[in-house]
């Protein structure tokens, strides 16, 4: 495993690539390289992490005009090939933006800017992101979203549901999120978009560790 | 080529809460104007676009409606075009 390496995509706006890369290397020992959006070369890296922050400003939609970086385009293959990719906030709405995951993130019902720790549900762990569930079953992760709301129809919120896509839910929902969903995993579960920032959390000093699971688990096959 | 002056209209479904246009009808409300319904805030995108007539012109906007300018999950869109 000393040769792993996580690609962390760097778009023109990302705020939380160096956190996460921080958390990555000085909490877990795991190596990183920062994959600049235009590179479409993805051979050197094991998995990837789509950081949050403001991609293009968020112009259009959050995440709209990164779906057409070299880089997302790439990403089709790396991940049907079984790889794993973490979309963290602005990652999550890039992941949905360009069809990896389903529904979309829309303004909060409150119009806030909420920035705040919340606690989470884990409701299934596929794909192996949460398998401290034996552990504790609600785990409390900081927010920083204005554009958290996640929202699907009825019918996917059913496969949603029926397949145990649905990773993590707001115990108590600060955004509207349909069905309190904070966190979606792809059918395969080698893909997990989130709202919530586990990188944030990674060290006791800045309040707690219940991020290091998800991070940790980028490694595993 | 023929040149085109496009206006698209992109607009949150109907299914979708849109709590920017709630706040809008409250201060809508505060500043008096009676009768307010309902209102939804949408985008307006203008484009001016070269073709080989209407049809191919079409045939870009649908795609670019359908790929970019909306996000189908959420939003619906519909544009007017004029040869300019």
């Amino acid at each position: 495993m000393d040769n792993f390496t996580v690609g962390v995509v760097v778009f023109p706006g990302s705020n939380c690539d160096r956190d996460v890369s921080w958390a990555l290397e000085g909490c877990l020992d795991i190596r990183t390289k920062y994959l600049w959006h235009e590179s479409s070369d993805l051979s050197d890296v094991d998995a990837i992490v789509l950081p949050g922050g403001f991609s293009y400003g968020d112009y259009l939609r959050c995440g709209a005009i990164a779906r057409f970086s070299p880089l997302i385009n790439a990403l089709d293959e790396f991940v049907k090939s079984g790889k794993r990719v973490l979309g963290i906030c602005n990652g999550f709405q890039i992941l949905t933006e360009s069809g990896f995951l389903p529904g979309a993130l829309v303004a909060n019902k409150n119009l806030n800017f909420i920035c705040d720790d919340v606690e989470l549900d884990i409701v299934s762990s596929k794909g192996g992101w949460f398998n401290n569930v034996d552990v504790k079953q609600t785990i409390k992760l900081p927010i920083a979203h204005g554009e958290g709301r996640y929202h699907c129809d009825s019918d996917t919120l059913k496969k949603l549901v029926d397949n145990e896509l649905i990773a993590l839910r707001y115990k108590n929902n600060p955004n509207g999120s349909s069905f309190d969903i904070a966190g979606i995993t792809n059918n395969k579960g080698n893909v997990l978009g989130l709202m919530p920032h586990p990188e944030r959390a990674c060290d006791e000093t800045i309040g707690g560790t219940d991020g290091l699971f998800t991070l940790k688990s980028l490694i595993l096959k | 080529m023929d040149q085109f002056a496009v206006k698209v209209f992109v607009r949150l479904r109907p299914s979708v809460l849109d709590p920017a246009g709630e706040a809008t009808k409250s201060a809508s409300i505060k500043l008096g104007a009676e009768g307010i319904k309902s209102l939804r805030i949408g985008k307006m995108i203008e484009v001016k676009i070269e073709g080989n007539g209407e049809n191919e012109v079409r045939g870009k906007i649908d795609l670019l409606c359908d790929r970019l300018f909306a996000n189908t999950v959420i939003e619906d869109y519909e544009y007017s075009l004029e040869k300019l």
